[in-house]
């Protein structure tokens, strides 16, 4: 079938240990509005809807159902947040009007910041397309590209030519960095003062 | 002419100029005037908010903020890519419905000299422009070559439809806006299933496998349709289904060839202009016999759908009533 | 008004109840009395006692022994809330022999004690109520309740199987019923289910000798495609307009012989009965075994009213029993007392876009299912596919569908559990086919009911727990083409699986009727915000509404199940044939009353009045409040420009007073004047 981008270890054996009961609370404060996180019955219509729950180790229900038991480490292993496409289908037909992909994206954040090591390939791609954005306030797609399949998809680089040469030639894409903002510094301040505003 | 602050995306200037080519030649005869907001950044797509959710709304609201200020009586502001145009309109309603999380923007955007009061911006999609501000009349009557015996299969994708924090498309999975607006170019729209399913977004970059899964999906439910093309509004859709379709095609071992085009390219076709203009040519599954099929005006109907709809069997149910209509007995009664 | 100038004095006994530890251990009841037998001597305390148990039969006795050798004019109990101890006090007070109105019941409880933990704040808030109370009842009257005739009919809104029973049981009794039905024949949705659960019997088989019983019953004058227009009046007096629609058919001439629908050429969808899936013609009874038999003919559709010609029915018709001319009728009865039985419209399961209903055509509602498992239905009782012939191999049933969902209703549909278990049984047995039950919890609540879902476990049903995501014919693994795919997340196994079947059945949640808003301002009741018509107590009292003399029985006032709504119809039969026997009802005199010399006739209480009790004298040129109607509200009062209103047992004076009490106003002057 589909194969899994990354795999995250097996959730851990044993008796769960009701540590951190805080949890849920911790990630529904951590999204913007109220995202009634509390209210889930479990049904399981996010699983079900997702387009790549095929690939995710745990599906979203699970993962909430983790969320309530307290299961921090579980659950910033999994790869679940950074399989999502962010395609709302489980937003819009949750019947407890979670807004799950706001979630999804909290955990994204979490995850990154518990430092686990797992899910490379997803972080690696956001943090590279964020690195162009910071230096350019443009992104660079055929820059972007190039560093994440040199860097994680070597082997595939001879069946994805045609496709870049496309690119280059009938799309017109530019094998150059985009022209700078002229507004660089400004954005880098606004940047740097919300970095620092996340922190607090 | 009607003034739009437009935000065009990244996209736009890369893998996505026949969007913007095909866009700029038919807004104009539509009276839409397109005013770029000077000096925009990047979004973040759903990157920055992968990482960290204070800098990336900071980064979206950067440029509501300077949309704001260059609005000048202005208050729509234009998105054509689905991405930034949710990117937008997440962003100006999380920061209005939650104040503390406002406050927080604004705080990081005061480093920067910015400001953005929420709220004061309506943003909206180019598709809900076309169909509620421009009107399908007006569409209409820009046609001078109808697309007759064009089978098309309208594709949405996610973003637009979903979440819609305010309500401006009919149905979060199969709404009816770009249907009809393909059908006002003369095109037969096919009743595609998957109108509004995924197209894997980033997933190409990051987990081929199910990016290649879902645009097999689309693709081939289109073929199972016989479209002879699929029409996108989102530059990430349409890179997808189509730069990714041969790779997709070597993956699963199938041949599919399915062009894969904007709306506005169509829309330009329809009004008569020449499709160089538009971006034809600069797609990676060549779009050319499908376009050779109506390059000559074909008197005949249409033929006839794969699937028969017999009359007989069971009866069902009528088509509900559109959004918009509601119960009359019981809103009088609440008068 | 200083106490100096109210004469004669009044002797006022306050009694002040522990109510175990609930009151006591908050307020120091004990200072409390001490205090008002020691404060309020001027204004007529001449006792002050303090109980454990006020309610109880000894606290009771306490103040029916005072009023006796004391010789009390005036009583005010400190305790709980009037909603629930007022009555008591007050018949105690009668027993005693003083008028039951002029005993206060002042809340110190759910007011004081059980809101507040500061001790002595508690105890010194219990003092100025009590004081308010006591400063308020000397200005009560003595009041007599209001008696009014009871009209010995009965209107019943609705035949459905809360209606009929309802109907039955009062026409049993020997009392006449008006029984108002909008369709063609009584039955309601229950003739259109093929088995009911949890004993599989038939559903029309046990419906149809109670719709007999009622059609030939001496008692019950069936008003069938009849709406009620206007009601007028009051408890024990209502004048109730009805419509009875033109049926075209001369019913005194009418045999039922069935010639005229079988000649008739117009054949129409029939979106009522067959639930959309099945015909009739333009001239129809709605099944079989209707009651009453007369047909009627749809003017919407007949030929003859579109284009002029046909009249086929007419032709062979053997007693001549049709009139295209007749008109609608519009008639007025008087009856006693109403019972709303309306019961519900099915969820439109088109708004659910990613169940295809309405797109995909094997996809079908539950009314679309019972319609095709019944043997009187379009295919003969043959469970089969939208192109009619057919017989699935695999069928998924999804559980609630519009039902406890914030995005359609939010409310459980308490019948779709059981009745997704009783379709797949019926697939079951007559196809052979797999099922699948697609749920999120199983309920099946009542007697009976989970034995039930055992005997579907054991018959094979596949369940697999988990709302289902979509339905969709976009086929995507091998051996899914042709079929509709339902997808879902097994929550019990964790994954997301793509289950191909042939059939799927929606369980469509229960809704109010569609204008459910607009009969319940015309009955004078209200709607909750779903629209279901709201009882007097949910726990207590389900059958009664806010307004004396309407009543709700069945689905009207939630979904449930037929034996619940059975039991309600018997319920408000019960209570109106207790009303009816008494002859005549005491309605609480507490009512405002409009001073004619101070009205100016502004008839802003005309509209104010949320129970259409206030009626306007033309050629006065003045309101008057209907005492019958006025449930006490005090909207009214306070709305009068003119302060022209007033209420007994809540005048201006009362109330002021009662405020100058709370403040303890009426002591300072006291202190005043000492």
């Amino acid at each position: 079938m589909t194969e899994q981008a990354i795999v995250s270890d097996p959730p851990s054996v044993g008796p769960v240990k009701h540590e951190d009961l805080s949890l849920l609370q911790e990630v529904a404060l951590r999204t913007p509005g109220d995202p009634n996180l509390e209210m889930c019955i479990q049904c399981g219509t996010c699983g079900g809807s997702c387009p790549s729950a095929s690939a995710m180790d745990h599906t979203p229900r699970a993962i909430f159902a983790m969320l309530r038991a307290g299961m921090r480490e579980d659950v910033m292993k999994s790869n679940t947040p950074w399989m999502c496409v962010a395609c709302y289908y489980c937003t819009v037909r949750c019947p407890q009007e979670i807004h799950i992909t706001d979630v999804m994206y909290t955990l994204k954040n979490m995850s990154l910041e518990a430092n686990t090591g797992h899910n490379g390939t997803a972080s690696d791609f956001s943090k590279t397309f964020i690195s162009l954005v910071e230096t350019y306030g443009r992104s660079f797609e055929i820059g972007l590209a190039g560093f994440q399949n040199v860097r994680h998809f070597i082997t595939r680089l001879p069946s994805i030519t045609p496709m870049a040469v496309g690119m280059l030639t009938k799309k017109g894409m530019s094998l150059f960095p985009p022209k700078r903002i002229k507004g660089m510094d400004q954005l880098k301040k606004i940047l740097k003062r919300a970095k620092e505003l996340e922190a607090e | 002419m009607s003034d739009y602050l437009f935000y065009p995306g990244c996209s736009m200037e890369s893998s996505a100029k026949a969007y913007e080519a095909s866009m700029e030649a038919v807004c104009k005869p539509l009276g839409i005037n397109l005013k770029e907001i000077e000096d925009w950044n990047c979004c973040g797509a759903t990157e920055y908010l992968s990482l960290d959710l204070t800098p990336a709304y900071s980064l979206i609201a950067r440029n509501l903020a300077l949309a704001q200020e260059q609005a000048n009586g202005t208050k729509t502001v234009l998105a054509a890519c689905s991405a930034c145009y949710l990117n937008l309109s997440k962003a100006d309603h999380y920061m209005h419905e939650d104040k503390a999380f406002g406050r927080k923007i604004n705080s990081a955007l005061a480093a920067g000299g910015l400001h953005y009061d929420p709220g004061q911006l309506v943003i909206r999609h180019l598709l809900d422009v076309m169909f509620n501000e421009v009107g399908l009349d007006k569409i209409k009557e820009k046609v001078v070559k109808p697309l007759t015996g064009l089978r098309v299969a309208s594709y949405i994708g996610c973003m637009v439809p979903r979440p819609d924090y305010n309500a401006r498309i009919s149905d979060t999975e199969y709404p009816y806006e770009l249907d009809d607006l393909l059908k006002a170019l003369g095109a037969e729209v096919i009743d595609f299933p998957l109108k509004t399913a995924c197209c894997g977004g980033h997933m190409t970059q990051i987990g081929p496998a199910t990016a290649f899964e879902l645009i097999r999906r689309l693709i081939s439910a289109a073929d199972q349709y016989k479209a002879d093309a699929l029409v996108a509004l989102c530059p990430m859709c349409q890179m997808n289904l189509d730069a990714f379709q041969g790779q997709m095609n070597g993956y699963f071992h199938t041949s599919y060839h399915m062009p894969i085009l904007f709306f506005t390219q169509l829309m330009g076709i329809a009004f008569g202009e020449k499709p160089e203009n538009l971006g034809f040519g600069s797609e990676l599954v060549s779009a050319h016999a499908a376009m050779k099929r109506i390059g000559i005006q074909t008197p005949e109907p249409a033929p006839a759908k794969p699937v028969a709809k017999k009359p007989s069997g069971l009866p069902m149910p009528p088509p509900r009533v559109r959004v918009g209509q509601q119960n009359t007995a019981n809103e009088e009664a609440s008068e | 008004m200083s106490p100096a100038e109210k004469k004669p004095q009044e002797r006022v006994g306050v009694y002040v109840c522990h109510c175990g530890t609930n009151i006591a251990g908050v307020v120091n009841v004990a200072e409390v009395s001490k205090w008002a037998a020691d404060n309020l001597v001027h204004e007529g305390v001449i006792v002050a006692r303090d109980y454990k148990f006020m309610c109880s039969s000894l606290g009771q006795e306490l103040i029916q022994k005072d009023i006796k050798e004391l010789k009390l004019t005036r009583v005010v109990v400190a305790a709980c809330s009037p909603h629930l101890h007022e009555r008591t006090f007050r018949n105690a007070c009668k027993g005693a022999g003083l008028n039951p109105y002029l005993c206060e019941l002042v809340s110190i409880r759910e007011q004081d004690a059980w809101v507040h933990t500061d001790k002595i704040a508690a105890t010194e808030k219990a003092k100025a109520i009590i004081s308010g109370g006591v400063a308020r009842v000397i200005h009560h009257v003595p009041l007599e309740p209001l008696h009014v005739p009871i009209h010995p009919a009965t209107l019943i809104v609705g035949g459905g199987i809360a209606g009929i029973q309802a109907a039955l049981e009062i026409a049993d009794a020997g009392f006449p019923v008006y029984l108002v039905e909008r369709e063609p024949s009584i039955g309601g949705h229950m003739a259109q289910f093929d088995k009911t659960f949890p004993t599989l019997d038939c559903s029309a088989c046990i419906l149809t000798p109670k719709m007999v019983d009622v059609g030939n019953h001496p008692n019950i004058t069936m008003l069938t495609y009849s709406e009620v227009q206007k009601v007028d009046g009051y408890v024990g007096n209502f004048a109730v307009t009805i419509k009875k629609r033109a049926r075209y058919i001369k019913t005194e001439d009418c045999t039922g012989c069935g010639i005229c629908w079988e000649k008739c050429p117009k054949k129409v969808i029939d979106d009522k009965f067959e639930a959309g899936l099945g015909y009739r013609k333009a001239v129809y009874t709605p099944f079989p075994q209707a009651v009453p038999k007369y047909p009627v003919i749809d003017d919407i559709n007949c030929t003859y009213y579109i284009k002029g010609t046909c009249k086929a029915c007419e032709k062979f018709c053997p007693t001549n029993a049709i009139d295209f001319n007749q008109k609608d009728e519009i008639i007025t009865v008087e009856v006693g007392n109403i019972i709303l039985a309306t019961g519900w419209d099915l969820f439109d399961a088109r708004r659910v876009p990613n169940y295809g209903y309405g797109r995909l055509a094997n996809v079908f509602s539950n009314l679309e299912f019972e319609r095709l498992s019944n043997s009187a239905g379009p295919t003969g009782g043959n469970i089969v596919l939208r192109d009619g012939k057919t017989t699935p191999k695999s069928v998924g049933i999804i559980h609630c569908v519009g039902s406890r969902d914030k995005n359609y209703n939010n409310y459980c549909s308490a019948i779709c559990c059981m009745q997704s278990l009783k379709f797949a049984h019926l697939v079951h047995e007559k196809t052979g086919a797999t099922v699948y039950n697609f749920y999120i919890d199983i309920r099946t609540p009542a007697k009976a009911y989970d034995e039930f879902y055992q005997r579907i476990i054991e018959e094979g049903t596949l369940f697999v727990r988990g709302k289902v995501a979509e339905v969709t014919d976009a086929a995507r693994n091998p051996g899914e083409e042709g079929k509709l795919i339902v997808q879902v997340e097994d929550t019990l196994v964790g994954k997301q699986r793509r289950i191909p079947v042939d059939m799927v059945i929606l369980s469509a949640g229960l809704e109010p009727r569609f204008d459910s808003k607009a009969v319940a301002k015309t009955f004078g009741i209200s709607c909750s915000a779903d629209g279901w018509f709201i009882e007097r107590h949910p726990k207590l009292d389900p059958v009664a509404t806010m307004t004396e003399g309407v009543y709700i029985a069945g689905c009207v006032q939630g979904p449930k199940d037929i034996p619940a709504s059975v039991v309600q119809g018997a319920a408000a039969a019960a209570r109106i044939l207790g009303r009816i026997q008494q002859k005549e009802i005491a309605l609480e005199p507490v009512r405002a009353t409009i001073n004619e010399e101070q009205c100016s006739g502004c008839r802003i209480c005309n509209t104010l009045c949320p129970f259409n009790a206030i009626l306007f004298h033309e050629d006065k040129m003045v309101s008057e409040v209907n005492p019958a109607l006025c449930q006490g509200c005090g909207t009214c009062v306070a709305a009068c420009p003119a302060g022209a209103i007033s209420g007994t047992g809540f005048s201006n004076e009362q109330i002021l007073s009662q405020i100058d009490g709370l403040l303890l106003l009426n002591l300072d002057k006291k202190e005043a004047m000492a």
